[in-house]
């Protein structure tokens, strides 16, 4: 019943005997203990899930465990670099774009692949890049207002 | 500098995408004073949560841990028959099916809520028996070896249903022959809640104008963004329970676990770790939380987790609002308010959870708002149906009661020719402290203030008169104002009693002096999302001088902290931060004391600053608190009768709610074509008295107001004639994304609070309680008609833009009494 999946997440290589119906984002969560990627919802809605596979933003909710064999996904444990934050996690803590902090990981995962498409973006290419995202904290203005700092960095 | 108007393209006005984008504001670390009250200092919650190491309830493992998983009832009313399990048992990994009649519950889900003392409050079991009410009601629970394996079994366990008549609206349950709920609540009324003035009748009889109004105030799902869920585990051989539980209040859960399994409070600890948001969803004991117990319990201590999906959020915790409002309005031609009848009912769902009947009565307190209204009438019909149960949802009560007066407040306006501004003025309450129509005494207030200020900073007419210009090119422009007062900093202990709440209202908090200097300081608050941790650093910096980043702060343990009532009601500053101010007091005195000692000076020649004290008029002579804190603990030269160490508490009882105010201002444009509500413009005006931390204030306005601007254009939740709810997920149920929210302009007066010592009232929930009527005023102010009942989806705006539903109306007729219209 269970199938081996070998995939890399963050830098580091793991192999896994799993369920085929196991979700990524479990995987992550209960089999790697990387318990950052967070789950809001069963319909895809609230992106509090997304990822990244080989560079596209995912919402791991959505793929299973097997489909990422062989890939590379980074988490929001993994975007820190060398004891740095990413300028995304900087801006989110100095624009207090975060208050219960539960959609965070997934909104900065998100916002990424928006700076990536946008170097400079609008008002308009940030919200609309984060519409798969939800928060029920801020109202989004403070998060609009650091996706827009981190691009100035 | 150019006119930005004139710049635009003719016929441009009022568009664009979602307002301008602000200046990013400087990241402020403080005054170069310090991090201490009044500083937009950062948040110290922040560095996990960006990370990705917070730790929420489902993050937590416990060795041998088993999988909940709650066979859930999938009709709205039935006789619960047989269940049988045998399938279930079958499956790998499956462990135990339990049911009602597998586990042992001394009592039912508590209600606090009595406000008539002869409220209905029927027993729900945490796990049904005999009968079934609501779609969602746990029946059994299945524990096993993996997620997959419990959500396998509860499939698998076969129930058998015998249906019963269902009633989902609160109007068609009080009728005739309705559906019944409650053998203990005939015609499903669970209690009617009534107050009036004296002779009130009397005093309207003769009035000029009225204006009836019916309102509904829609019922809503609150959508935390972290579901709920708990992880459990009872020790068989020493009956401790340990339960972390993403809840708003540990205390209460302690308390009521330890009644409903049977087990001394003392060996109860509830932790709430990180929670994910809460909006008073989880200001609540629920069903899994005691089953969970019970089932670890049954199962000889094996740990069990329980993790809520979403569709189980939104069919089990509770839900909101759910109002039908019938209001009367009484005024003289000039627009002098003289009298107003509020009568509501009040959905409930199938049952009562922790506060239900409070809820709306707390519409009752408000109902009058910001206006010297001396004659009230209110009537509260709290009622059954077969829907999940209402209970508190961020404003609670509050925004229910805003929304009803600033609607009729502005068809008022509208009738009799008065621009909507002028009529609020003509009616403020304008003497402090201020008793109300209801007996509150409103603390402090200065309503012209923040009105004033909103449309100065709207440019108000100016705003009116491109208004007009837009309106003869066809356009449909809408201005709205909501001038609100809440209560809040819930609540003195007799009042809370008075009104049959079964809890009081204050709140404590500890202050443990280290002898290196640093602080802990333990909160009763429980937040999730507020950041406690960073005010509260701000008021010891403040208070003792000792910095923000030497302070921690433990919150959401019940081995830890103090008993605490938790965080809701925007309670948390104006009750648990005092109670931190008082014990930083203590501690201040008592340094004082030992200082006083040490250098042999009368502590009343002492004066304190900059985290030092010394002699008035010899700032040589003195001691740093940190050689204070030094001799505290070293304890060899105390003054007589003073203890070592430097740790105090306090439990502080607020002698009357807070109140604070504002006015919030909507500009909207309706597509004519599609019916689409845009906000070109939203601005918060609010006064929550002082501010510890100005960021955080603003955050909360910002979020507050997003979701009442979810309740305003798009958020509903349906159930069919069955009980079955129609928006039971986020693709059915919409909470507004980065794309429906406009910027929120936040600006502020500050009028203290003459309730606490330092001068906070609360800003949780003024954004929620403000805005519905801001937006919903501003949309029947583009289309010209009277009113219209949320949510104003397109559908809905554009029926009405079609003539298809309620005809725009350029002035409705005056209704009077006695001398016909004049």
């Amino acid at each position: 019943m269970r199938e081996r999946v070998s995939v890399t997440v963050n830098g580091r290589s793991y192999e896994r005997e799993v369920e085929p119906r196991l979700l990524l984002v479990h995987l992550l969560r209960d089999e790697l203990g990387l318990t950052g990627t967070h789950v809001g919802c069963d319909t895809s809605t609230c992106g509090a899930c997304t990822v990244r596979i080989d560079g596209d933003t995912v919402k791991s909710c959505t793929v299973l465990a097997l489909q990422v064999e062989g890939c590379e996904v980074q988490t929001i444990e993994g975007l820190a670099q060398n004891g740095e934050l990413h300028p995304l996690q900087r801006a989110f803590h100095e624009q207090h774009a975060l208050q219960c902090g539960y959609c965070t990981p997934g909104m900065i995962m998100a916002a990424t692949s928006v700076l990536e498409r946008h170097p400079d973006p609008t008002d308009e290419q940030i919200r609309k890049g984060l519409e798969g995202n939800l928060c029920r904290c801020t109202g989004y203005h403070n998060i609009v207002l650091a996706v827009k700092a981190a691009a100035r960095g | 500098m150019a006119d930005p108007a004139a710049a635009e393209p003719e016929g441009e006005q009022f568009e664009g995408f979602q307002g301008e984008s602000p200046q990013l504001p400087e990241a402020e670390v403080g005054t170069p004073q310090g991090k201490g009250i009044g500083t937009s200092t950062l948040r110290k919650e922040d560095a996990e949560l960006i990370a990705g190491q917070g730790r929420f309830v489902d993050d937590i493992r416990l060795p041998g841990m088993l999988y909940l998983a709650f066979v859930r009832s999938p009709v709205a009313h039935a006789t619960l028959g047989a269940i049988d399990a045998a399938r279930a048992r079958e499956i790998p990994g499956v462990i135990a099916v339990l049911s009602a009649e597998d586990l042992h519950f001394e009592g039912g889900v508590p209600c606090g809520s009595n406000p008539t003392g002869d409220a209905r409050q029927p027993t729900r079991w945490p796990l049904a028996r005999n009968r079934v009410r609501m779609v969602g009601e746990p029946v059994a629970v299945v524990a096993a070896e993996t997620r997959h394996a419990a959500a396998d079994g509860a499939a698998a366990v076969e129930v058998e249903y015998d249906q019963l008549p269902v009633v989902v609206g609160s109007e068609e349950a009080v009728r005739e022959g309705a559906p019944q709920l409650h053998e203990e609540a005939p015609g499903n009324l669970c209690c009617s809640i009534r107050y009036a003035t004296d002779r009130f009748d009397d005093a309207v009889a003769g009035a000029e104008v009225v204006v009836r109004q019916r309102v509904v105030n829609q019922r809503l799902t609150p959508v935390a963004i972290e579901p709920r869920g708990v992880v459990a585990q009872f020790q068989p051989s020493t009956g401790e329970v340990t339960l972390f539980t993403s809840t708003q209040v540990p205390h209460f859960v302690k308390t009521f676990v330890s009644v409903v399994i049977g087990t001394s409070e003392a060996k109860v600890r509830v932790i709430a770790p990180d929670v994910g948001g809460g909006f008073g969803s989880k200001l609540n004991t629920y069903a899994e939380e005691y089953v969970a117990v019970a089932a670890s319990k049954a199962l000889d201590g094996v740990p069990v987790k329980w993790t809520e999906s979403r569709q189980e959020n939104m069919l089990a915790t509770i839900h909101g609002r759910d109002h039908v409002q019938d209001a009367e309005l009484y005024a003289t031609r000039e627009g002098r308010i003289v009298g107003f009848r509020l009568n509501v009912l009040a959905n409930m769902g199938a049952y009562l959870q922790l506060l239900g009947p409070t809820i709306p009565h707390l519409t009752l307190f408000m109902g009058t708002g910001v206006y010297d209204i001396a004659n009230y009438s209110c009537r509260i019909d709290c009622v059954f149906t077969n829907t999940t149960p209402t209970d508190a949802y961020r404003g609670a009560g509050r925004p229910e009661a805003t929304h009803v007066i600033e609607r009729l407040v502005d068809i008022l306006a509208r009738r009799l020719g008065i621009d909507p501004a002028e009529i609020r003025r003509r009616n403020f309450i304008r003497e402090f402290p201020a008793t109300s129509a209801t007996g509150l005494l409103y603390d402090s207030g200065d309503y012209d203030k923040t009105l004033d200020r909103a449309l100065e900073l709207v440019g108000y007419d100016e705003l009116r008169a491109r208004q007009a210009e837009a309106r003869a090119r066809g356009k449909l422009v809408g201005i709205g104002l909501s001038t609100y007062v809440e209560v809040c900093g819930l609540a003195p202990s007799s009042v809370t009693k008075a009104i049959g709440v079964g809890a009081p209202g204050w709140e404590s908090s500890t202050v443990r002096v280290h002898p290196t200097g640093k602080v802990t300081v333990v909160t009763g608050t429980s937040p999730h999302g507020q950041g406690h941790a960073t005010s509260w650093s701000q008021i010891v910096e403040t208070e003792l001088g000792i910095p923000f980043d030497d302070v921690e702060v433990i919150h959401g343990d019940t081995a830890f902290a103090p008993y605490g009532l938790g965080t809701y009601g925007s309670r948390s500053l104006a009750v648990g931060g005092t109670a931190l101010y008082h014990s930083l007091r203590k501690v201040r005195e008592k340094a004082r004391k030992i200082v006083a000692h040490q250098l042999e000076i009368d502590p009343e020649d002492l004066e304190f600053g900059d985290g030092r004290f010394h002699a008035k008029g010899s700032p040589e002579r003195g001691m740093t608190m940190a050689e204070v804190i030094g001799a505290a603990w070293s304890a060899d030269n105390l003054p007589e009768g003073v203890e070592p160490g430097l740790e105090e508490t306090t439990f502080f009882d607020p002698p009357n709610f807070t109140f604070p105010f504002g006015c919030h201002v909507c500009v909207t444009e309706v597509d004519r074509e599609t019916g689409k509500v845009e906000i070109s413009r939203y601005l918060a005006v609010d006064d929550c008295g002082r501010v510890i931390n100005p960021m955080i204030v603003d955050g909360q306005v910002h979020g507050g107001v997003a979701q009442s601007i979810g309740q305003a254009l798009f958020e509903e939740t349906v159930y069919d004639e069955d009980g079955q709810c129609l928006t039971a997920s986020l693709v059915d149920y919409m909470i507004p994304t980065a794309f429906e929210i406009p910027f929120i302009e936040t600006e502020r007066t500050e009028t203290p609070s003459p309730t606490n010592p330092l001068g906070v009232k609360g800003i949780g929930e003024a954004g929620t309680i403000a805005a519905t009527a801001a937006v919903v005023n501003s949309v029947c102010d583009a289309l010209g008609v009277e009113h219209l009942d949320m949510p104003l989806q397109p559908e809905r705006v554009w029926r009405v833009i079609q003539g298809l539903d309620e005809k725009p109306v350029e002035a409705g007729p005056l209704e009077t009494k006695g001398g016909g219209t004049s």
